[in-house]
């Protein structure tokens, strides 16, 4: 990349852009920012970008108001963090914090989505999913829409402080505002039903967390995205540097394809010099107008590019105008590129096949294992489970017939919303016999308990032992726990094992 | 200073450092970035006047906001504890019976029994009421007052030879000192007859004469039953299991005979409310050795 990049600015200080050209004054240690306002674009990828921002923030702002009947007893929102029943409801799957895997394998299935993204089309989270993108082009449409376009952004903040400048300000905040508050306040509904969340939160009834919660999100959504802006992507976020390692000489890259376009010239520079064979830039400037993050892209791949690919409708606009052929700036990858410039390749054309490389395959072959191990996984799950813990002080105890005793807490849970019977038994053990705190039957191999739809069951178990049939110190065997269906069938069953420890003879 | 380098391509300045031709470039930093930095400074000095923090010889600072962790604390307990006054309430009115019947409340007594066994009773009790030498095991199904809910609870509530002479409804039993009663010979035959009672190796000879003194010459069957079964209305131990107080041992057996060990427990009226008497009842019985429901 640096050769590329090298290669560039050779040929900016050869064409004699000064303005490029290393400052003389020792380093400063701090830099002041230097305030962006990018112009309104329009063309094939602002309209991409509009598609997806509607659509993703269409997910997240009406989610959590969608319904899902679950039946009587259990909540009715179709995604629900329960986090005071610890339960995560989506739609028709259930989880329960001991399945906190499957949220484990979501996350590194987004991890490793990104690594594929990356990969192939390079930083296409950042250009056109990442909420720090999403928010700050709707800040951004508010803002054009109330101050007005590039020009009059520049001129609103040369006036002095005058009426329309504290109006046009002040709407723009109090807008920016209302967008952040409801941001956050969207947020908040997805950990509980959104009605009654947002009833109690305007009738003053929300528990304080809430308003906390929707005070600290929304600060951070009106600051983020209506302030800090590119700040945050070129020195707050990890993400730029860690792709570094993800890209690759076949990456898609926004590209200045400068052998085609060097030497620029405006079309007053062209006539000034008839003797110079100028290129198809005409240095309008639009590409750095338009930009977010205010970067040139002529002079490079940079850290601060977020591939919005804005330059590229604007670019392919002026070539339009003035009759050259679209793309001298594209998404194209460095190998390209090179090709491009070497002359191995005449036109950029767009090649499917640069997505197919060992890096991809490996990175997709990853990704579906695990997508299909958790579906799987998911599709044949255990809708109930049992956990054993042994008494610890004493280990055992003798009773007065001489007969050993264990005690176990038996947990089972019901993980399906209706209530079901339970029949708990004993494998293994010969000779052993439970006995269940709080259920007044005889000593038995086999209980029979119900057990409430959606909770957990805990079971104090007492086991006993005659003393003649202790066999050895620690003997193990087996708690089974079995759903009975209503007909009395077996639905399903799950077993954890037991120690039983005695008095060594 | 010495004229710092510059990179050719960035035109910025490098630190100097350089691995494998790779030079780090001294990129200027955002302003706003050492505003952050100011600003946490400020906050720091804040954050040092509002609480405590500064130790002085004597004292520490005070901080303007006169709070400290401790008593974060107390206001968290007192919204704790106002959280379960509901349930406490509940418990106080509750029956024994009906509280083991209520799923609910029954674990919400069987927690606050296990902790306050753990502040009042493992002393002695041991960890989880597994006894100790001298100390009654309560996981077994051996009781000397019995191991119902009603006799579990009068036992804590009132306590074992607690101060009989004010508390008058403390569990009462006195063996006598048989040393100033019977014969030396005597004394070992009875303790041969009570190693034969729990099963044990014994002197069968001397065992027979034993029963004799067992049940005539000092009557131990008035109060331990003619087989040793016990009796827990007397607080009399059962002498025919396996499961000894103090311990089963012929010497152990004969020392008790001669001049007994008589153990102490405190009446828990005096210092525990009845919702935590009642906790640990339900938390005692559960342990294991509860009798009946």
């Amino acid at each position: 990349m640096a050769e590329v990049v090298n290669t560039l600015k050779r040929e900016a200080a050869r064409t004699g852009d000064s303005a490029k050209k290393p400052e003389e004054k020792p380093g400063k240690l701090y830099e002041a920012r230097k305030k962006i306002f990018p112009r309104a674009v329009s063309g094939h990828f602002r309209r991409l970008k509009w598609t997806l921002a509607t659509i993703f923030m269409g997910i997240y702002f009406i989610l959590p108001w969608i319904r899902w009947d679950r039946g009587p007893g259990a909540p009715d929102q179709a995604v629900l963090v329960d986090l005071a029943h610890r339960r995560f409801y989506f739609f028709f799957i259930e989880i329960w914090p001991q399945e906190f895997y499957y949220v484990a394998g979501l996350l590194i299935l987004a991890g490793i989505g990104l690594f594929i993204a990356t990969s192939m089309v390079g930083r296409a989270w950042c250009g056109y999913a990442c909420w720090q993108t999403v928010w700050t082009d709707l800040f951004m449409l508010v803002e054009r829409k109330i101050e007005g376009d590039r020009n009059a952004q520049i001129k609103l903040e040369k006036q002095p402080w005058n009426a329309e400048k504290i109006l046009k300000r002040g709407l723009k905040h109090l807008v920016w505002a209302l967008i952040a508050f409801w941001t956050a306040f969207t947020f908040i509904l997805y950990f509980g039903n959104a009605p009654d969340v947002a009833y109690w939160f305007f009738t003053g009834q929300a528990p304080f967390v809430a308003y906390s919660t929707v005070a600290i999100m929304g600060f951070v959504t009106y600051f983020f995205a209506g302030v800090m802006r590119e700040q945050v992507c070129i020195y707050m976020c990890p993400w730029p540097r860690i792709q570094g390692a993800m890209v690759d000489e076949d990456t898609l890259i926004v590209t200045y394809h400068d052998w085609r376009g060097e030497p620029r010239g405006s079309k007053r520079e062209q006539k000034l010099h008839p003797e110079v064979q100028f290129g198809d830039c005409i240095d309008c400037g639009w590409c750095v107008q338009v930009c977010p993050t205010g970067i040139d892209i002529r002079d490079g791949q940079q850290l601060a590019c977020i591939t919005c690919a804005l330059c590229i409708d604007a670019c392919n606009q002026v070539m339009e105008k003035i009759g050259k052929p679209q793309g001298l700036i594209s998404y194209s990858s460095v190998r390209a590129y090179e090709k491009l410039t070497t002359g191995q390749m005449k036109q950029t054309e767009f090649g499917w096949r640069s997505f197919i490389r060992p890096r991809t395959i490996v990175y997709l072959l990853v990704w579906t294992l695990i997508a299909t191990a958790l579906l799987v996984h998911l599709a044949t799950r255990d809708r109930l489970r049992v956990n054993v813990i042994h008494d610890r002080s004493p280990l055992f105890v003798r009773l007065s017939t001489g007969e050993i005793r264990n005690s176990y807490t038996v947990r089972m849970l019901n993980m399906q919303l209706e209530p079901r019977d339970f029949r708990l038994s004993m494998v293994g053990l010969e000779g052993g016999k439970m006995r269940i705190l709080g259920i007044n039957k005889p000593p038995a191999r086999s209980f029979t308990i119900r057990v409430p739809g959606n909770k957990a069951k805990s079971l104090r178990v007492f086991v006993t032992l005659p003393k003649d049939k202790v066999r050895e110190p620690h003997e193990a065997f087996y708690f089974r726990i079995e759903a009975l269906g209503p007909d009395g069938k077996v639905e399903e069953s799950a077993e954890k094992k037991a120690i039983f420890e005695a008095p060594a003879k | 200073m010495a004229e710092r380098e510059r990179d050719e391509v960035t035109g910025t300045e490098t630190t100097g450092h350089e691995w494998d031709g790779i030079k780090e470039l001294d990129t200027p930093l955002p302003r706003w970035w050492l505003w952050t930095f100011y600003a946490t400074i400020i906050w720091g000095i804040g954050y040092t006047l509002a609480y405590p923090a500064l130790p002085l010889i004597h004292t520490n600072t005070k901080g303007f906001l006169g709070t400290t962790n401790r008593m974060e604390l107390e206001k968290e307990l007192k919204t704790v504890r106002a959280q379960r006054a509901e349930k406490l309430a509940k418990l106080e009115k509750a029956s024994l019976q009906d509280i083991m019947k209520n799923d609910e409340l029954r674990a919400f007594a069987t927690r606050m029994g296990e902790a306050a066994f753990k502040v009042n009773c493992v002393q002695c009790h041991q960890a989880a009421g597994r006894g100790a030498y001298g100390y009654p095991n309560l996981q077994d199904d051996d009781w000397l007052w019995g191991g119902t809910l009603e006799a579990i609870h009068y036992t804590i509530t009132h306590g074992a030879r607690y101060n009989p002479d004010t508390n008058e409804e403390t569990r009462q039993s006195d063996m006598p000192a048989f040393g100033e009663q019977l014969e030396p010979a005597q004394i070992e035959a009875v303790t041969e007859y009570v190693l034969k009672l729990s099963g044990q190796e014994h002197d069968a000879r001397k065992a027979e004469a034993g029963k004799k003194v067992f049940e005539e010459d000092a009557g131990c069957n008035g109060c331990h039953g003619d087989k040793g079964e016990g009796n827990q209305e007397l607080g009399a131990p059962r002498l025919s299991d396996q499961i000894w107080l103090f311990s089963g041992s012929r010497e152990a057996i004969r020392s008790q005979i001669t001049k007994p060990k008589h153990g102490v427990m405190p009446a828990w009226k005096y210092k525990l409310d009845k919702a935590t008497i009642k906790a640990l009842t339900v938390y005692v019985y559960s342990l294991g050795g509860g009798v009946g429901s």
